[in-house]
């Protein structure tokens, strides 16, 4: 990491990157702290990816290694694509945060403890015997003790002596002495966090004021002290002109829907039920009704789903979202909607399960359920974010789909990609794709005797009619029984059955004839190895492809944004090199997947911890794969 | 959007579908009842959506002339909210039974009519499965002996007018299918009625369930039986009204020889903002075997959940004005990366 720079008594120090890490208890504020850190970042120009960890209780108990909670920034110089797989500077706020992330940190990387949290109840509860910080045990690092909260508490002691805010309330603060430490540390000004806390804390200017003092006083700190010999300083990275702002993956999703709603001119209907980690797609999507966007907070999944039927019958561009055990509750209603043939987003948010699981951990694991898990043959069409702002494109492009064939899409998403920050290139609105095009209200009879047929079909798309209520002489019913053709009345019959059912995966098949061909990475041209990727991993997968190319192993790859139906010219790619890997944040969903389709002895990386998969370690299977390859 | 002004009939609203309920069912008379109060209120065909889950009464909408939703087990209210939340010009009803309604879909039918979402909700109560061929229903007395409770049902049935006002719902009555004229008058109130608007329709499954409201259709009993409510006259019943309906001191109410009963009759008011006394009146009889209120319990005007959503997009519109896509994007702190 370092790129140049001299000693002296006080120096600083270029690095191309730095990974850090803030981590403490639930209550310590280490999401805050690392959320202002990401905006200083990306106010410095940086390009970023970010990382937040937080245990699934709201205040697991204080100072246990279940209720730590943490917040990782990669940033850079450079085009990045992950989070980083291990820190350079580790940020502990109490023994726990230490026991918990000190093995990841970076052999040499710099460790700041807050050495007042070090008492022996504390080290008890993180299951320390004796102080890591009295014995030898953090002798690879670069530990600074920082005694955080007295620093805190004597910063603040005015406030507390005039009666503004109390002592409990003034420890609060001491996450904003270490973001004004780490901000010192890395040569960032801290104006804009400045702004935001005044911003934040407008209703309480006692608190601003604290927050404010306390951030200012760890800047001092680390400026006054002898203890800090460099600061550092990663430079503005090269990325393409334009305008820029940091987004996470639910805010892209909310952003992408928004915009399909005025790039369709359809009212935007969102119904859903709250679920970690998708509920803050429905929070941003409540704040912006005033681009005619309905929020329901349905009484349970189900009922979310069914609201969108609803409002999907009534012209609405309408929209659910959920995470597994709420896709699993939808999955009925999912199957009425196919039936019904009628346009609408299902957002799947994953997270580990099964059943609970790891409610705010990541997975791919509803993939084959996303594919399979409806009763009767049931196929509906699914697209995949594979990074937090494309969250935005992969929302319209779900909308496009719904809308053009008019059948239900399922939008996976997952727990990374929701609560993960990037720095996202602003498209030019007026770019983005018209979707008044793909779709018309009918107004007129489509049937020879002036009568209506609902299945009607379109010859190229096979989408059906949508046809609205308050249109005279257009009256129809439809609902979950197997339908005859074009009338849409109900049908027994086994031919008509099995004829309906071959012309539903038809119906779906076909959008693949309209999708773009794969885009194939595959720099030196003479790979011998695929790697086939969807959703959250490509960071981690594009990452790991160029870091084995400098080690002269060519490798090509595909990032699949279509998972139903599968590209065209899927195929005959995969049949093309000699090996293919497909690493995946579960146990080989689309591996398989692949396997029954093409019949191609896809291989599998599989990794399950709830977390992104590093990039190192697919570095080794990556290389592990090549020392198979017949010569 | 067409529309014409042209007096309707009862085929108006009729569809081509060959109606496919048993012959004898209760629900013959409930279509032709609504059809004909539709055509009669002056509702448009092209403006009225009929919304359904699963079960005999379920296939309501097929035989209508109008939009229609076949949906899934107990989910009408759920689609028919978004329905209704999307299209403040519909006339959207919930056609539902007491498995669909109060078992599968209890859930559903219960918030529909807290929130007091703009739905005409009709339950046909038959107290069994008909469709399933047969089984006890949440409506069922305690004791049932069905297909699946040979021996007797051992839960308590539910009194879905109880259940409508305890979550107070703004319109709850209740009815009987083969009383046309009180049909007629319960439904066409649940149509002019803003808001959530219940109705319980007592309804023969005469294959499996056959007499089960004798107590109050049988000549010779439902003079004894029918407790007319009627707005703002006391409430006495039998023959000669020689019984009456009177309060106790802990709020319930009773029976009483209505000479006895004097000034203690209770006079039914169903504009009474609280439910309390409506819901002490639906508590006179818990299955339909004896003396039984039969009419309009609630009528009272609340602000509707649909009406006060779009009225919040309308309120975004006024302080923010109409959404720019670009100003959505570049909210926040943004940067420029210039060439």
């Amino acid at each position: 990491m370092l790129v140049s720079g001299t000693i002296a008594t006080r120096t600083t120090v270029r690095l191309s990157n730095a990974v850090v890490r803030f981590a403490g208890d639930s209550g310590d504020g280490m999401q805050l702290a690392g959320d202002q850190f990401t905006t200083q970042s990306a106010m410095a120009g940086n390009d970023l990816a970010t990382l937040p960890d937080f245990p699934a209780e709201i205040r697991a108990p204080a100072g246990t290694l279940a209720g730590v909670s943490s917040f990782q920034l990669h940033f850079s110089d450079q085009d990045i694509h992950t989070p980083g797989d291990a820190p350079d500077v580790l940020v502990a706020m109490n023994p726990a945060a230490l026991m918990k992330h000190l093995e990841s940190l970076k052999p040499g990387g710099t460790l700041i403890v807050n050495s007042d949290a070090f008492g022996d109840r504390n080290l008890t509860k993180a299951g320390y015997e004796a102080n890591p910080l009295e014995d030898d045990a953090l002798t690879d690092y670069q530990v600074h003790e920082v005694q955080i909260t007295t620093l805190t508490l004597r910063a603040l002691e005015g406030h507390i002596e005039r009666g503004e805010l109390n002592k409990k309330e003034a420890e609060r603060c001491k996450n904003m002495l270490a973001l004004g430490l780490v901000s010192w540390m890395f040569s960032r000004p801290i104006d804009e966090t400045e702004t935001w806390l005044q911003t934040k804390f407008a209703s309480k200017p006692d608190v601003a004021d604290a927050n404010i003092t306390a951030l200012r006083a760890g800047r001092n700190y680390g400026e006054t002290t002898e203890a800090f010999v460099f600061t550092y300083e990663v430079k503005p990275a090269k990325l393409p002109p334009g305008r820029y702002r940091n987004i996470t993956g639910n805010q892209a999703v909310a952003y992408g829907l928004i915009a399909a709603s005025v790039r369709s001119g359809l009212p935007l209907f969102y119904g859903s039920y709250p679920i970690t980690p998708a509920s803050d797609i429905l929070h941003e999507l409540a704040k912006q009704k005033h681009f005619d966007v309905s929020t329901f907070q349905a009484e349970d999944e189900i009922a979310a789903i069914g609201s969108v039927i609803g409002a999907a019958f009534g012209g609405s561009l309408a929209v659910t979202a959920s995470s597994g055990p709420g896709i699993a509750l939808k999955t009925e209603a999912m199957g009425l909607a196919l039936v019904m043939e009628l346009p609408l987003i299902v957002v799947n948010v994953q997270r580990g399960g099964p059943s609970t699981g790891l409610p705010t951990k990541t997975e791919q694991s509803d993939l084959l359920q996303i594919l399979h898990g409806r009763n009767g043959e049931a196929p509906i069409p699914v697209v995949a974010a594979s990074s937090p702002s494309d969250g935005f494109d992969a929302a319209i492009e779900a909308a496009r789909i719904a809308l053009t064939y008019r059948t239900p899409v399922v939008l996976l998403s997952d727990g990374y990609l929701a609560n993960s920050a990037e720095p996202w290139n602003l498209p030019d609105v007026d770019s983005l794709p018209d979707l008044t095009e793909v779709f018309a209200f009918t107004t007129e009879p489509n049937g020879p005797d002036g009568e209506f047929l609902p299945y009607l079909r379109d010859p190229e798309t096979l989408a059906r009619p949508w046809a609205l209520p308050g249109t005279a002489g257009l009256e129809h019913r439809i609902g979950g029984l197997e339908k005859e053709a074009d009338t849409g009345h109900i049908s027994y019959e086994a031919g008509n059955h099995h004829a309906q059912t071959l012309l539903r995966h038809e119906r779906v098949q076909r959008i693949a004839d309209d999708l773009p061909p794969l885009e194939v990475e595959d720099p030196s041209g003479d790979a011998q190895i695929l790697l086939v990727g969807w959703g959250s991993t490509e960071g981690p997968i594009r990452a790991a492809c160029h870091e084995v190319r400098q080690k002269g192993i060519p490798v090509a790859r595909i990032h699949l944004r279509h998972l139903s139906p599968l590209p065209n010219d899927l195929d005959d790619l995969l049949k093309a090199y000699p090996q293919v890997l497909c690493p995946e944040n579960n146990m080989g969903q689309l591996a398989m997947h692949l396997r029954a389709r093409t019949l191609v002895d896809v291989q599998t990386y599989d990794r399950v911890t709830g977390q992104p998969f590093s990039s190192s370690e697919l570095v080794e299977a990556i290389e592990a794969l090549v020392t198979e390859v017949p010569a | 959007m067409t529309t014409n002004d042209a007096k309707l009939t009862k085929k108006d609203f009729t569809s081509d579908r060959e109606v496919r309920w048993c012959p004898g069912c209760g629900d013959y008379a409930i279509l032709a009842t609504v059809q004909t109060l539709l055509a009669d209120a002056g509702a448009r065909p092209e403006s009225t959506v009929f919304v359904s889950g699963i079960g005999c009464s379920s296939r309501f909408p097929y035989y209508m002339d109008t939009y229609g939703i076949h949906s899934i087990h107990g989910r009408a209210p759920a689609v028919a909210t978004g329905l209704a939340i999307a299209r403040p010009d519909l006339d959207v009803w919930v056609i539902t039974g007491d498995g669909d309604g109060l078992s599968i879909g209890g859930n559903h039918l219960m918030h529909a009519l807290r929130r007091n979402v703009n739905l005409n909700i009709l339950l046909f109560n038959n107290e069994i499965y008909g469709l399933t061929k047969g089984q006890y229903s949440p409506t069922s007395p305690l004791g049932s002996k069905h297909k699946s409770t040979p021996m007797g049902s051992l839960d308590r049935s539910i009194n879905p007018v109880s259940l409508a006002l305890g979550v107070e719902a703004t319109y709850v009555a209740r009815s009987i299918d083969t009383d046309r004229q009180h049909l007629t008058e319960a439904i066409s109130g649940a149509y002019e009625h803003r808001g959530a608007s219940f109705v319980e329709i007592y309804q023969n499954c005469n294959v499996f369930n056959d007499g089960a409201f004798m107590a109050l259709k049988a000549p010779d009993q439902k003079e004894h039986n029918q407790i007319r409510l009627r707005q703002g006259e006391p409430i006495t019943f039998g023959p000669d009204n020689e019984r009456a309906v009177v309060a106790e001191p802990d709020g319930s109410m009773s029976f009483m020889d209505t000479r006895e009963a004097g000034d203690r009759v209770v006079v039914h008011d169903a504009h009474r903002e609280e439910p309390t006394t409506a819901f002490a009146l639906s508590r006179l009889s818990h299955n339909p075997t004896g003396p039984t209120p039969i009419g309009i319990f609630r009528d009272v005007e609340r602000p509707v959940y649909d009406d006060m959503l779009r009225d919040q997009v309308q309120e975004a519109v006024d302080t923010k004005g109409e959404g720019q896509l670009t100003d959505l994007l570049s909210s926040g702190n943004v940067w420029d990366v210039e060439d």
